[in-house]
């Protein structure tokens, strides 16, 4: 290669004169509107490093002289927030839950602010819509498996379903009377059949009369006589089409023979009495909600010790969590 | 004969230790492993044993000498098949978990074939295996031809060839194994980041010993790219990839960072896998084959020095932008939103010199296809570079960062840029390196670029909308102050914008695999017969007026 340099044709610019495998490079000076613009951003990075923290020094680092930091910001808005929200927490916190009802602006206050924790904490297993899914309970509907009025979901909210190591949890447990022997398969097999019988997915049959005998020694100790529930036990009502595993006969075989046993967490442990008031005034609002026996029927004394159990007795440990759960409720 | 028994001893003896490891593995993953190692070294052994030159060992030498008057092109040819076979093999995986993010179904409830196993045998295999190949053959072919040298060290040349292929198979099969150190792009475990740190040094001696050997005064610029991307990848790699094994014969390891420590070293490589790999190493790809094809000058040497040196200079300290609103102290988080916007001037150095390089044959954008791909990937390497620091400024990161508006700045770059200027440098390669007149179909190629441009439009222009809807519904704030939607809901909208993204992978796949047929049947020496792609005939004779003939007699 020879260092030599000419004008390239088509361009009338000089080429620098190297040349590799036929590969030439013109002169071409840099494009100002691209020098320029380099410099432009040069310029903006010095001033944005003085504006900004920057420069790490020993064992610190440039403030920036704006004194902007990023957990500044956060606390900042996150207490905004808190002015705002406090009054709501406070009102709702020193309310009797069964007087929620009667001032309809916190209740409204109380409700939006459940959806929100509701997206947050609930959706993962009762579903966006609160339709829930096989062995997650729909909470649009009327059919209450503990209790639908704002004390019953309120109680269910902070102690939960079945927890372990929790005296206070909603407890029952079904038999599994198939795998512990206490009904043979053909037995559970008529069961089955009074069962949907009675909640009228099929014709009586001979299976099912045989099924409503032993169903009247077995069930109806938890399930009633007239098969219609118990809520003190979340043991369901047999005679609606509702049904949380399902009434087809595979899932109702299944839970005879094996029992089901649907844990919910319990709530109380994680999140502030707030929210928790929040959570049980959305759910109450979803469409099923039950109203309460007339406050006024009730002594004083009943509804402090109520509301004494309800808000305040996890409340310590809720704390903790308290501040976790600040952006979403 | 000596040399040749030392060689055959050393495999056998490779064959035996990695059995010996198979036996006493930790894991079964390491035992997977020590067996293909086995299966390799066996493979060499026999190899070594049945196509030595004993004619040659037998006056004397090795192996008969290579002619010195022709470019060492076969570790080339290797690495152009590999190229294409590793790029269909990582588009595949693509679709495939394109597909899985629509419909959950697909990940087949089996751990091999999960998303999170899948996901980087998909990257992986993109970035490094089709990009490294590409990478690792043109930077072959180019130095050669700009140095006016032959490789130097033909046998470490072949041996980063196949130790690269067998890193990219224990990488792959440790993917799906669930082997892996979890690290984004740096997901191998120890023994494969020590084999992959040894062939890479090996790879630069090759590389740096072709450049001291040149016949030409000065280092053209392709090669300062390749240059800056090798030392750069090794010492990437070799920071990131500092770890403690568990056992010397299991698979586990633990890393030398913790915490935020360990996530900006991460994304120190991280970010610079994409600055010098696939940025410095593909616009050395361009810087070659860009004015070969155009058959133009490079525009501009003064350009091309200045941004080549501030580039380099700016991306190593861009990573932490991958960080921002996180642990990362505020002052790094800074630093690297600044570094990353000053950046935005040297990346488009690179996207000017290569398109105003066809000054004067602009008119090639219609009659050659594989111009008009270089002049795409070109496009979109300069709209990722600007939607780069863009997204790396606080405000504008706040609103993107965990969207799928990074997944889409990411293909944009990675099909756009990456993609087409690979598959454009190999219709340019293929002829050539196979002694062919010419490619069997141009028009295939024109058919090529179509599907992959529509696809690259689908993907990306899904992505941005999934990316703004999602960060807009995750920060959407009721009039009461309170967060509207549910994590979950933002999911099950973004099903239409997966539908449209899988749409786009499967036409750029489909692209992909025009290519090889192309390229098969150019190999096999065949050529289509098509009509030329020019433009409307223009016949010189008649297009004068005509003289000396009046037309009709006036009216009387």
């Amino acid at each position: 290669m020879v260092d030599k340099q000419r004008v390239d044709e088509a361009t009338g610019t000089k080429t620098v004169g190297h040349e590799w495998d036929g590969i030439e490079e013109l002169d071409t000076p840099m494009p100002r509107w691209w020098l320029w613009t380099l410099y432009a951003t040069i310029i903006w990075g010095i001033i944005y490093v003085i504006l900004y923290p920057a420069w790490p020094l020993v064992n610190s680092a440039t403030e920036g002289v704006l004194g902007w930091s990023s957990r500044g910001e956060y606390e900042k808005s996150v207490a905004a927030r808190e002015v705002e929200l406090e009054p709501i927490r406070q009102a709702l916190v020193s309310t009797d839950i069964r007087k929620l009802s009667g001032s309809p602006e916190l209740l409204q206050a109380a409700i939006e602010g459940g959806r929100s924790a509701f997206k947050v904490h609930c959706v993962q297993c009762h579903g966006a819509g609160a339709a829930g899914s096989k062995g997650y309970p729909n909470l649009n509907d009327d059919e209450w498996l503990w209790g639908g009025d704002m004390e019953a979901i309120e109680y269910t909210l902070i102690h939960g379903i079945r927890n372990p190591d929790h005296p206070d949890t909603r407890f029952s447990q079904m038999p599994a009377f198939g795998r512990d022997g206490i009904l043979q398969p053909n037995e559970i097999q008529d069961v089955v059949s009074h069962v949907r019988v009675l909640s009228g997915r099929e014709q009586p049959s001979a299976s099912s009369a045989r099924g409503a005998v032993l169903f009247e020694a077995n069930c109806t100790i938890c399930h009633g006589n007239d098969a219609k529930g118990d809520r003190t036990q979340g043991a369901p009502n047999l005679t609606d089409a509702i049904s949380l595993y399902g009434l087809d006969r595979a899932s109702l075989t299944e839970t005879v023979t094996n029992s089901r046993y649907g844990v919910m967490p319990r709530w109380g442990q994680r999140l502030d009495p707030a929210t928790i008031r929040m959570l049980t005034a959305y759910v109450h609002s979803l469409g099923g909600g039950e109203t309460l026996p007339a406050v006024e029927e009730l002594n004083e004394e009943t509804l402090e010790q109520v509301n004494g159990d309800a808000v305040t007795n996890e409340a310590e440990q809720s704390n903790t969590a308290r501040s976790g759960q600040d952006e979403q409720s | 004969m000596d040399t040749l028994l030392l060689k055959a001893s050393g495999w056998l003896a490779i064959v035996f230790l990695a059995f010996i490891a198979m036996v006493l593995a930790a894991d079964a993953g390491f035992a997977v492993h020590m067996a293909i190692i086995a299966l390799a070294a066996g493979i060499t052994l026999w190899v070594t044993i049945n196509k030595a030159d004993y004619a040659a060992i037998g006056r004397g030498i090795l192996k008969a000498p290579a002619d010195p008057g022709t470019y060492d092109d076969d570790p080339i040819r290797w690495g152009v098949i590999a190229t294409i076979f590793w790029g269909i093999a990582g588009l595949t995986v693509g679709l495939i978990i394109a597909l899985q993010l629509a419909f959950p179904v697909l990940n087949l409830n089996n751990e091999f074939t999960t998303f999170g196993r899948l996901r980087p045998l998909h990257t992986s295999a993109v970035i490094f295996a089709f990009g490294g190949n590409a990478l690792i053959a043109t930077s072959y072919y180019v130095v050669q031809r700009t140095c006016r040298a032959r490789l130097a060290f033909p046998g470490l040349a072949r041996f980063v060839f196949w130790g690269y292929q067998l890193f990219i198979v224990l990488a792959a099969t440790g993917y799906l194994m669930g082997v892996t150190q979890s690290k984004e792009y740096a997901e191998p475990e120890w023994y494969v980041d020590l084999w992959l740190t040894i062939v890479w040094l090996c790879y630069a001696a090759v590389f740096i010993g072709t450049i001291v050997r040149r016949s030409e005064p000065h280092i053209y610029v392709a090669n300062w790219f390749y240059l800056s991307f090798i030392l750069t990848i090794a010492m990437l790699h070799v920071v990131n990839g500092l770890s403690m094994p568990v056992s010397l014969l299991g698979s586990k390891s633990y890393a030398a960072f913790a915490g935020v420590q360990d996530a900006l070293t991460q994304w120190w490589y991280g970010h610079n896998a994409v600055g010098f790999f696939l940025t410095a190493g593909f616009l050395a790809m361009m810087y070659y084959f860009v004015p070969k094809q155009a058959e133009r000058p490079v525009y501009s040497y003064r350009l091309s020095i200045i941004h080549f040196w501030s580039l380099i200079f700016l991306y190593i300290w861009a990573g932490p932008h991958h960080l921002h609103y996180t642990a990362l102290p505020d002052w790094a988080q800074t630093l690297g939103m600044v570094f990353s916007v000053v950046l935005w001037m040297p990346s488009w150095g690179g996207m000017i010199n290569g398109l105003m390089t066809l000054n004067g044959a602009w008119d090639k954008i219609r009659t050659d296809p594989i111009i008009r791909m270089m002049v795409l990937a070109l496009a979109f390497y300069g709209m990722s570079t600007f939607e780069g620091p863009m997204m790396s400024i606080k405000a504008v990161n706040s609103l993107s960062h965990y969207t799928d508006w990074t997944i889409g700045h990411v293909h944009s770059g990675a099909l756009g840029w990456n993609g087409m200027i690979t598959f454009a440098c190999l219709y340019y390669l293929v002829p050539r390196l196979w002694g062919k007149q010419r490619l069997y179909s141009l028009r295939m190629v024109n058919w090529h670029f179509w599907l992959a441009t529509l696809g690259i439009v689908l993907y990306a222009a899904s992505m941005w909308v999934a990316g703004i809807m999602q960060g807009l519904m995750w920060r959407e704030y009721g009039d009461d102050g309170y967060l509207v939607y549910a994590f979950s809901e933002v999911v099950s909208a973004m099903l239409p914008m997966y539908l449209i993204r899988a749409t786009g992978g499967l036409l750029y796949l489909a692209g992909a695999i025009v290519l090889v047929y192309n390229v098969w049947m150019t190999i096999a020496g065949k050529q289509r017969d098509e009509k030329p792609m020019t433009e409307t005939p223009h016949n010189e004779e008649l297009d004068k007026p005509i003289v000396g003939k009046p037309a009709i007699a006036p009216a009387e």
